[in-house]
């Protein structure tokens, strides 16, 4: 009884991904937003892991550590953008900054 | 061999009338425009010289490989025999000529530069439709004149009546050149080569005679010619086409380009020979042609509309002599016709221009006093059209013809009979003009007396038109035979029936009595009494009116082919086809309008297409599994 | 180790939930710091150590204190709270859960469909991953690098406040 199954890790990763989904599909708050992105690429990393310890390989966590990386530099653009947007439209309504609609 | 100078030369003036013509002065534009086509003349002597001299059958000179492509290889070269050698001499000559009258009559014209630029570019296709020795080079000779034709019609474009005649001249000749084309086409097809020269060789050895394909291949070249020399049915745009400048109609549509499809005929004449039945009709149509062209010059009042009608009727004789094998005959009678009709035109252009642009005869008369060498040419001119024996070139072209329609091999008597009906309605309408415009009492003041550029071309002509008839002389007298023996190395000289040779004289006999007969009536009728006339007109209104309308082709046109296509255009105004273009625009704004919803900006709605598509891509897998 | 699995992975998705239901961002940000311990945990159980504590340096550290900063640069007040009250109405939400659920189940389908079973658990540690990021992923360490640059620039040059030179995309279209 000391064993988890893939599936077990597959079906965390795939619920974790869905609750960042719908928070981006429903918050309008650009910060929000950004984190329930954050999430989703954990959730995604949380895969790579299972994946790569099935097979006891190292390449699960390399690409954990490549998505860590994205993350990081997504987030630090992310947030200047946040700022700007801030600072030209004094809100964080993500759905102000529509100016650019067909 | 400087045989490719002689279309080069106009070809240049034209260019330069084109690019530099409204730089340069008018006596620059008169010495480019008409200096290209003498020089041209000049070469044409050089060259004929050296032909003649030489003896040769014929000079052949590659300027370059137009195209080359599977097989069908048509060259920029020309081929000079005795035939087109008479064709470039007429067309430089009497062209000169016509120019050099043009820096006189078109002096106080805006358009000078472009009148002659146009002027030089029609006498460069010209020549090459005549010099070209492949049918592809032909063609565009042919279209160039076609071109040339439209743009000179329509030359004072301001009146909206003019651009009309220019407009029906081209598309009326385009029925025939369509023929022509689909006739090149099938020559392609048989021999694989469009040079002429091949195809005259190789016709006889592929078809017999009457055989089906070269009948039809006949039948369509005919077309082409006809549509061209304004012959029956397509004859009805020539009359409309004297809206352009005289010099125009004596260049174009006397002289030289009306006559390319006799040239045509002449050219192929080793295809038509083979199909009988194709050159009957060409004579029944050259016949038919010379009497209704005929008639309707009788009731003209515009006096270059019965020198229109009578240029057609006169190209009925040629088609004529052509429908009995007198090719020779045929060509000379070109020669000489493109003498006299210029002369004539040229006149007639003198006589209008004196009148302030008057064109009603019936306004006219007296000017026998006002304007001698006007009227000396016109008669000498006149006298030619009407063939009064024995003095003037016309009489021993059209004697010829008349003599070999009846007795050539393929002559018989209802060709004769319609042909001497010809040649009396003929002198009638000619002296009818004579009579009304130089006799009687002046009916309008006399304004501008012509100068040397006029009269000088004029005497010209007057001379070649009487002097040119002698070169050709039947056997009756001195059997003269300069102009058919040259021919014949090109063009077969005709037999005669037995039995016929002994009353050569007597024909001659009757056509100088017709020719005599008509000028007595014209005469009896405008000089002696010339209320006459009138009283003949109001007794006989509806055929006077009938034959005014050139017999009702015009109305019967409009009727069966003008009004049936404007009814269908006005149906058609919003065009079917096009509603479906227009549905197709539509669908696309459709959907572009319910796709831009889609573009909000809200990037939530994005990544909700986004989950959407992911699901649909889920689902399609799972179901295919 | 089962259990501590399971338990650990149930705080994620329970904490996971309190993130994107709160209004307060402050409050999201303290359930998202322990939804990753929660998957730190089980990284750990997974058998990768140094995935784990990288998630808690980075994320729950770095990633978490930077988004902190913002926030508090931004100076948000109560207002904010109740703006995000007005925003989260039941007909904002149910069209997007409905949607994410299905996907969800078809997902849930997909992995139960035992395409990927096995056990997991075994150990990887540090030396095998330091040695396959230097060797065969080499490239992939170096274009990371230049992401980080281009980040760290990036940042750098929509983050400054320059009065005059806006960026173009998120000009205003205001006057």
């Amino acid at each position: 009884m000391n064993e988890i199954q893939v599936t077990s890790g597959l079906l965390l990763a795939a619920a974790l991904f869905m609750l960042g989904l719908i928070g981006v599909l429903i918050r309008r708050n650009i910060i929000f937003m950004l984190v329930c992105v954050e999430i989703m690429l954990n959730s995604a990393g949380l895969a790579f892991i299972v994946a790569g310890s099935k097979w006891t390989q190292p390449d699960g966590q390399v690409m954990f550590i490549f998505i860590l990386t994205m993350a990081a530099a997504e987030v630090s653009v992310g947030l200047a953008l946040i700022l700007q947007i801030h600072h030209q439209l004094k809100t964080l309504d993500g759905d102000a900054a529509n100016s650019m609609r067909g | 061999m400087k045989l490719w100078l002689i279309p080069a030369l106009p070809l240049i003036g034209s260019f330069i009338l084109i690019v530099a013509g409204s730089r340069l002065s008018k006596r620059m534009v008169a010495i480019v425009g008409s200096g290209s086509v003498g020089l041209s003349a000049l070469i044409t002597l050089f060259t004929g010289y050296k032909f003649i001299s030489t003896s040769a059958t014929s000079f052949h000179y590659q300027a370059w490989q137009w195209m080359d492509v599977a097989g069908f290889s048509p060259a920029v070269s020309f081929h000079l025999d005795a035939l087109s050698l008479v064709f470039i001499f007429v067309i430089t000559f009497v062209g000169f000529l016509i120019h050099v009258y043009s820096t006189e009559f078109m002096a106080d014209d805006d358009g000078y530069a472009r009148f002659f630029a146009y002027l030089n570019l029609f006498v460069c296709s010209m020549l090459t439709l005549v010099l070209a020795d492949n049918f592809a080079l032909l063609y565009l000779g042919w279209e160039g004149v076609g071109l040339c034709s439209y743009l000179l019609i329509g030359f004072w474009y301001t009146e909206e009546k003019n651009g009309y005649a220019a407009r029906k001249a081209f598309i009326v000749t385009r029925v025939g050149d369509t023929a022509l084309a689909i006739g090149l086409f099938m020559l392609f097809q048989n021999f694989h080569t469009l040079n002429i020269q091949q195809i005259a060789a190789q016709a006889p050895q592929q078809w017999a005679v009457g055989s089906e394909t070269a009948m039809v291949i006949s039948l369509l070249l005919l077309g082409g010619a006809v549509g061209k020399s304004a012959q029956l049915p397509l004859q009805t745009w020539l009359p409309d086409a004297m809206a352009g400048p005289s010099p125009v109609s004596a260049l174009i549509h006397a002289a030289t380009m009306v006559t390319a499809g006799v040239y045509l005929i002449a050219r192929t004449h080793a295809i038509f020979e083979l199909a009988p039945d194709a050159l009957m009709i060409v004579g029944i149509i050259g016949a038919a042609t010379l009497v209704l062209a005929g008639f309707t010059a009788l009731t003209q009042f515009d006096l270059k509309r019965v020198l229109a009608y009578s240029t057609i009727s006169q190209i009925g004789y040629m088609f004529l002599a052509l429908g009995v094998s007198a090719w020779s005959a045929a060509i000379f009678h070109f020669m000489i016709h493109a003498f006299f009709k210029a002369l004539l035109f040229l006149a007639a252009g003198a006589v209008i221009m004196a009148l302030h642009h008057e064109h009603d005869m019936y306004k006219m008369g007296g000017l026998k006093k006002k304007l001698p060498i006007i009227y000396w040419t016109f008669l000498i001119g006149a006298s030619s059209l009407a063939a009064l024996p024995l003095v003037t070139g016309g009489f021993y072209s059209k004697d010829q013809i008349l003599w070999l329609s009846l007795a050539g091999e393929h002559g018989n008597i209802w060709f004769f009979l319609f042909a001497l009906l010809g040649a009396f309605i003929t002198s009638i309408y000619t002296f009818r003009m004579l009579f009304l415009t130089f006799f009687g009492n002046e009916k309008t003041h006399v304004g501008h007396i012509p100068g040397n550029g006029i009269t000088i071309p004029l005497l010209i002509l007057a001379g070649l038109s009487t002097i040119g008839g002698f070169i050709e002389l039947p056997h009756s007298f001195g059997h003269f035979t300069v102009f058919s023996n040259f021919l014949n190395p090109v063009l077969p000289s005709v037999s005669v029936q037995e039995g016929f040779e002994s009353i050569e004289w007597m024909i001659q006999l009757i056509a100088a009595g017709v020719a005599l007969s008509g000028v007595y009536v014209a005469y009896i009728f405008y000089i002696v009494k010339p209320g006459l006339s009138e009283e003949l007109k109001t007794s006989a209104a509806d055929l006077h009116k009938f034959w005014f309308n050139g017999w009702g082709f015009d109305s019967l046109y409009d009727k069966l082919f003008v009004k049936p296509f404007v009814f269908i255009s006005d149906i058609n105004k919003k065009d079917i086809v096009d509603l479906f273009y227009d549905g197709l625009v539509w669908i696309s704004n459709f959907f572009n309008r319910i796709f831009s919803y889609t573009q909000s900006g809200i990037l939530r709605w994005y990544i909700m297409g986004i989950v959407i598509g992911g699901i649909l891509l889920l689902t399609l897998g799972l179901i295919k599994n | 180790m089962q259990l501590t699995f399971y338990i650990a992975g149930a705080v994620a998705i329970i904490s996971t939930i309190m993130v994107i239901t709160r209004f307060n961002v402050i409050h999201a940000l303290l359930y998202l710091v322990v939804s990753f311990m929660a998957l730190a945990v089980v990284f750990f159980i997974l058998g990768a150590p140094f995935a784990a504590a990288l998630e808690i340096i980075i994320y729950a550290g770095a990633i978490v204190v930077l988004i902190i900063f913002v926030i508090m640069m931004l100076n948000l007040k109560e207002e904010a709270v109740d703006q995000e009250k007005k925003w989260l109405t039941p007909d904002v939400y149910v069209g997007p859960a409905i949607l994410t659920i299905i996907l969800l189940s078809e997902l849930i389908y997909i992995i139960s469909l035992g395409g990927a079973s096995g056990v997991v658990g075994q150990v990887v540690d540090v030396k095998d991953v330091g040695k396959s990021l230097y060797g065969p992923y080499i490239l992939g360490v170096e274009l990371s690098g230049m992401l980080l640059m281009a980040g760290i620039v990036g940042a750098y040059h929509l983050g400054r406040k320059k009065k005059k030179v806006v960026h173009r995309f998120l000009e205003k279209i205001e006057e």
